[in-house]
This record gives structure tokens, sequence and C-alpha cells, in this order.
């Protein structure tokens, strides 16, 4: 019986949304973090991690560029910088 | 045990024996009996079920269908304007492969508002993928049910199940019926143990959106289980009788007298006892006659209609539902069986009767075969009254 | 968390949009023993095209209006199994899935008193079929089925008091959150799960498409809409208001301005009059003025 169309989650990887970004990409400068994890936090996507301060790092496979974390980084530490043709880090 | 008793009491009993872990309906005529009856054994501790009392049908299938996702038996019950008021979740369930059983108590649909029996709202939910099959007296309305938890919980089918009983005729007529008892009703059918189903333990996603590259597939093996359920239909009809005694022989038809008859009607549910009445009578009198009983109506068993009535010469259809604007719904399924088959009636001739609950009489029946000729007949309504014809409307 | 997300990336939302930030935390918050019952909507489409999903946890989607009938099936079936007070159960769905066609659906569950978190995510309009108007669409907001023309200045009607309609059922929580405040939403939402019986979360959700703004304006968009007093931030606790978030009042037009949808409006300082009614009105009845 082909059944219901039924999905487990560790079955399913997701759509390789980086490939949307168009305008720009954000650029964890690394210098003035305070790990508040806001951007962890804010992200639509849900693609940034980290720890301890300046370790934070979005991957690039399902960033969609919105730019959310950039505005929401309360020491400015993340910045959009233009996509450039670039692919998917990883 | 044996009891003298209103109809949906009875269903009340040997629902209670399924032993469902939800119920959720809500009230209309002529099922509301089945539910309160069902209210009381909770409230009286015999029956340990959440009863959900919604706010409307679609809830009433919505909660049902939400309680068989979590991995628990469940049942519901409903009627006529209730059951179109549910349509989308009916398909909904099937689609999702949830094995509810659902009694539909038939009673006819508005307009103009009728609340006797004709078997016009489950005919009109046939395409949704629940097997549906039709109950002649009170012991089979009793006994489908069983059957049909079953065969839906089978992880052969994983497919909801209709229980179809004329309303107020089964529902609130009084028959001696046996009603199974718990330890029997046990070996028959097992614990619900469910194929899939939301748990936190080993999370699932259910409902997801299929795009045009999924979606066929599904509803393929939707079909495919449909005709397979042709040959479990009479397989469980077996596991049954073991236990129970009684012998449904393949689920799918009744053949009554049907061997050398000149002319057969096909018919379904409670009007079927009056048909053997008269079919009996003529007899009688030499004459041929029989009766084909459906009683699954989806799967259709094709092939047994065909060997059923491939040497009959003339064949009487009387539905119980009309499809305004076309071939009524059981002719059309009995002429499909032998197009372009080698043998079969010379004559399909197709009546409707009975609807909004006028008596389908002994009468009725004669006047079928006498209007069952050499000349096919097409939706032809029987018992009209000639005189409310003659009105005319804005003169 | 983030070796067995609750809300995997990878979904097709839009950039920037406010209803997957709000998705994503209030799973979060409720934890991994939830189970989740979804109306059709964006969410929905969003996450879980076959052979994908988003969600680490059990999930259900039905039809369009049913998800709290579904959630009330699913409670009471947990009931049965003796699994409810281990298990969360969420129903959720879009502003017209829960305000609109669900309501009823909605109303039934919150009457009989089911132990079940329900959350509306409010972007004011039908979002995922194209931006048409809702009951929760606010005055003068353009929108494809209420659009702003020669003859019309968008919705004539107010929006649809929801999380009103639901203190007056009688339960024992009811609040408004937005995405723009993350901390808060997640909060409340915890409150929530850990009280017992039929609860209502309205959440604030800009949508960068349907409003007309830039992705990553999405805060300053929610964080507006709060501060003018348009979309008050309250609790209600067992039908007292408990609870507001106070703000020092901005004019409506830094709100209106900051997206495409009510641009219409910016020309037209009668409307715009009409609109300060509605944010004073509320800061009046919620009290959501700060002491000075």
């Amino acid at each position: 019986m082909f059944g219901p169309l039924n999905v487990k989650p560790k079955d399913s990887k997701g759509d390789k949304t980086g490939s949307w970004r168009t305008q720009g990409r954000p650029n964890y400068l690394h210098k003035n973090c305070i790990a508040c994890r806001m951007c962890v936090l804010i992200c639509p996507e849900g693609c940034v991690s980290g720890k301890e301060k300046n370790t934070f790092a979005v991957d690039f496979n399902f960033c969609k560029g919105c730019g959310l974390c950039a505005e929401i980084c309360p020491k400015k530490d993340i910045t959009m910088v233009p996509e450039d043709g670039r692919s998917e880090e990883k | 045990m044996k009891e003298f008793v209103e109809g949906s009491h009875a269903i009340a009993e040997i629902i209670k024996a399924c032993q469902p872990g939800v119920i959720s309906a809500y009230p209309i005529t002529p099922q509301t009996h089945i539910v309160e009856d069902l209210a009381q054994m909770v409230s009286n501790g015999e029956l340990s079920a959440q009863v959900v009392n919604v706010e409307s049908e679609h809830s009433a299938a919505s909660v049902v269908l939400g309680g068989s996702a979590a991995g628990v038996r469940v049942y519901t019950a409903t009627s006529s304007q209730g059951l179109f008021y549910m349509q989308e979740v009916v398909f909904n369930i099937a689609g999702m492969r949830l094995p509810v059983v659902m009694t539909c108590a038939n009673r006819a649909i508005s307009a103009p508002i009728n609340i006797w029996n004709d078997q016009q709202d489950s005919i009109s939910l046939r395409d949704a993928g629940w097997i549906q099959i039709y109950a002649e007296d009170n012991q089979e309305a009793v006994d489908f049910h069983l059957i049909a938890y079953r065969l839906a919980e089978d992880k052969r089918v994983m497919l909801p199940v209709m229980v179809c009983m004329d309303g107020f005729i089964l529902t609130h007529g009084m028959e001696t019926v046996d009603v199974p008892e718990q330890d029997k009703v046990n070996k028959f059918l097992p614990k619900y143990n469910p194929l899939y189903k939301l748990d936190t333990a080993e999370p699932i996603s259910m409902g997801l959106l299929a795009d045009p590259d999924y979606y066929m597939e599904a509803r393929f093996a939707i079909q495919e289980t449909m005709k397979e359920s042709i040959d479990y239909l009479s397989e469980i009809s077996g596991e049954f009788k073991s236990v129970f005694g009684r012998d449904y022989k393949d689920l799918l038809v009744e053949e009554y007298q049907t061997k050398d008859a000149d002319k057969v009607i096909v018919a379904m549910g409670s009007v079927c006892g009056t048909i053997k009445e008269v079919i009996d009578e003529q007899r009688a009198k030499g004459k041929k006659v029989g009766l084909l009983r459906i009683i699954s109506f989806r799967p259709f068993p094709y092939a047994r209609v065909y060997e059923a009535l491939k040497d009959v010469p003339r064949v009487a259809v009387l539905d119980k539902s009309v499809s305004l604007g076309a071939y009524a719904p059981i002719a059309v399924e009995i002429k499909a069986a032998f197009y372009g088959k080698k043998k079969g009636p010379k004559v399909i001739s197709s009546f409707v009767g009975g609807l909004g609950g006028r008596d389908i009489t002994l009468e009725s029946v004669y006047e079928v075969l006498r209007r069952l000729t050499a000349k096919e007949v097409n939706s032809d309504f029987i018992d009209l009254k000639p005189e409310l014809l003659k009105e005319e409307y804005g003169k | 968390m983030e070796n067995s997300p609750l809300f995997k990336s990878g979904h097709t939302a839009c950039a920037g949009c406010g209803q997957a930030i709000a998705a994503r935390l209030v799973i979060e918050a409720a934890g991994s023993n939830t189970i989740v019952a979804n109306n059709t909507g964006c969410l929905e489409v969003f996450t879980t095209k076959y052979p994908e999903t988003a969600w680490g946890v059990p999930w259900i989607h039905s039809l369009f209006e049913n998800s709290a009938a579904v959630a009330s099936g699913i409670e009471a079936a947990l009931i049965y199994l003796g699994k409810k007070d281990v298990t969360n159960v969420i129903c959720q769905g879009g502003d017209g899935s829960s305000g609109d066609i669900g309501l009823q659906a909605l109303s039934g569950m919150l009457e009989r008193g089911h132990d079940i978190l329900y959350v509306c995510y409010d972007n004011e309009a039908y979002m995922n079929t194209g931006v048409q108007r809702s009951g929760l669409t606010p005055f003068d907001t353009n929108t494809t089925t209420s659009p702003s023309g020669a003859r019309s200045s968008g919705n004539v009607r107010p929006k649809k008091a929801v999380p009103e309609i639901c203190n007056a059922h009688g339960i024992p929580y009811v609040a408004t959150a937005s995405a723009g405040f993350p901390q808060d939403l997640s909060r409340k939402v915890k409150k929530a799960i850990s009280i017992k019986g039929p609860k209502y979360i309205q959440v604030h959700v800009p949508c960068p498409l349907g409003w007309r703004h830039e992705t990553n304006q999405m805060l300053t968009v929610a964080k507006l809409a709060v501060d003018t007093g348009l979309y008050p931030l309250f609790e209600y606790e067992n039908g007292i208001l408990a609870n507001r978030k106070q703000i020092v009042p901005k004019p409506v037009q830094e709100y209106l301005k900051s997206q495409g949808r009510f641009k219409h409006l910016l020309n037209n300082p009668e409307e715009i009059k009409k609109i300060q009614e509605i944010a004073d009105n509320n800061i009046k009845k919620y009290n959501l003025k700060a002491e000075a």
C-alpha cells in the first residue's frame, strides 16, 4: 500500500533556499559580539548557530538574505554585503 | 445475546463492545438515539470513551480525524445534511488513510427539507474513498459495524468505512437482534494497532501538500486498495462466520432466488425485505423472479454482479436516490458491469422510488415488475402522485 | 535544539517572513512534547511540501478551518491514552482561518474547555491566496479584495476583535504578541502552556510581501504597530486584563508610511485622523500610556 504521504522529520533535508539570495548576505564581523543570541532568535530560517562570543555563523545553504540579523544585532557586528554571485558554502 | 430493541440502541451496544476511545457526533434526526445511548453508557461508566460534544458535523468529523490520527479507535454518526456538512472532512479522512467508522442513518437531502429515509446522502459521497456497506435489517446493521472496524483497521486496507442503515426504518425500528457478546467481539476484533500515528516518541508530519508530482499516486493507491478490498470483504466475512455463526457470504451481494429467474430486481438496504416478500409470493405462484441485493456499494462488485445476472433476461434496478440530470446511481453501475461483455440482460430498466421516505410497499414492487417489459426505461419514478404534478407554479 | 530542531531550516517561506519567526519561537517555547494541528495557510504550505517537512514534532494538517476541532480530537485521544499530562497540544492558523472560516471550530474548542493552546498568526489578510481582505484586516488597508481607488480608501470595516471574542468564552488565558518582540512571545507561550484549559495567543506577524516593506524592516514595522497603539500587547487572565505593554505613543503616520499597503493614505489627513482615533481608543481601553 502506497500510504498517505506522511513524512518523518529525520527523512527531510529541506530545500536549499540559500540559492534565493540575490541581493546580499550577512557578514559576521566577529569583533564586538556579546553573545546575546538575538540573531539566532530572529532568523526566520533558524540557520544561525553559535555558542560563545564571536562564534556565531550562518548556514548559507539556507540563508535567504533577509537582513534581520544585521538589523537586530545591538552591537552592529553584522553587516550585509553584496552576494557577488557566490554559491552556498559548506 | 438476543434482545428486542430499537435499532439505534443495538448499534450503541455494538459500538460499546468495540470500545472506541473518542466518540464525536452532532445531533441530527434520525441518528440521535445512537449517540444519546452512547453518552448514557459513558455516563454510567459502562464505556470509557471520551465523548466530544461538538458544535457542528464538520467539527465532529474533524475530531474523529484527529483522534484517529493520534492512534485511537474512533466513532461518529450522522445523516443527510450533517454528512454533507462534513463532506470535505470525509474526503480528507479517506485521503489520509485513517480507519474511521461512521454510521450513516440514511435520510433525504434538502431541499425540500425532509427527515425521512432515502439513500441520497451516502450515495452522494460515493467518490470519497470510503468503503460503503448497506444493511438490510438491524442484525446486519449491528454485525456490519463490527466488520467495519475489522476491515478499516486491517493494515492492508487503512480506509474509513461507512455503515449505511435506512433512517427511521432501521434506526427506530424494533427488531430481535443478537448483539455480540464482549468476549466474542474481542476474539474477532483485535485492539487497534495503528500503522502510523501522532506520537512525540516518533514524530511524523501528516496531511502534507502534494504537488502534481505526487498527488496521483496517492489517489491511485486508494483505488487499488478498494479493488483489493473486494477479496478482503469475503475473507473477513469468513472470519465473522467462524466466530458468530452468521454467514454473509462475500459481503458484496446477496443472491435471492436469482438462479433461474426471468426477472430480477436489484436494490439496496431495507427495501430488500419488502422485495423478498414479493419474490416469495410470486415464486409460490410459479413466477420466476429474484432479487439481487447490493451489500457493498463501494467497492462496487462489478464481477459479482456480472456472475449473478449474466443469464437473467430482464433486470430492474430500484434506486432510492437519484442523480438529477443523469441515470440513477446504482443503475449506472449495473449497466457498466455488462457493457462490452458477451452475456448480459437484454433489458436493464432503472426505477426510482422511496425518495423522501415515501413508502415502498408490496404494491410498489409489483408495479416495478409490471413495468419491467421488453422496452427499457430509465430513471422511471414509481408511486408518483399525478394530482400534485398538475399544480403549476406562478399561476 | 540545533541537532534535532523542532522547526527546521529549508522551508520555503518568503525572506524575512514574520510568521516563520513566530512559528519557530512558538514551537521552541512549547518543546518537543508537543503535537501541532495546523490550518491551511502560508505556514502549512511553506513547511510541508511533500516530501519535505520543517516540523520536528508530530504535526497534522487537515483542512482550512478545522485545526481547533482536529486538536480537540487529539487532546481527547491523549486523555484516553493517559498521555495528556505529558503532552502539549497546539493548534494554529492565520487570521483568516482563525477569525473567519475557523471561528466556529475555535469557539467550540474554547467552549468545551479543552487543554489546548490556539495560536493565531495575524498578518491581517488572506496572504497565502494573494493578500485578500480578512475579518482581521485593519481599517483602510489596501488588499486585493478591498483595494484603494478613486472611490475607496481600502477596507471599510474595523479589525475584528478576536482576542476579546475568545476572552468572552471564559477561558483562563488570552494574549496578544508580536514578532517584533520575540522574547515576549516566547514568554507568553511558555506561560500559556503551563496553564490548564483553553488558551488563545494572537501574534502580529508582518508580511513583507503583503504589507509591502523591505525584508529587513520586519522588526521596525512590528514595533511601530505596537508603539502607535494600533496593535496593543496585552494579557487577559481569567477574564481580567492582567498585563499590557506600556508605550510612549507614536503618531500613526510613522506606522502607515512604513508599508506600501497604506501608501494611499499618506495624502489623506481625514483618513489618517480616523486611524489615529482607533489607536487612541486602544490606548484608552487598555491603558497603554506609560506613566511619565
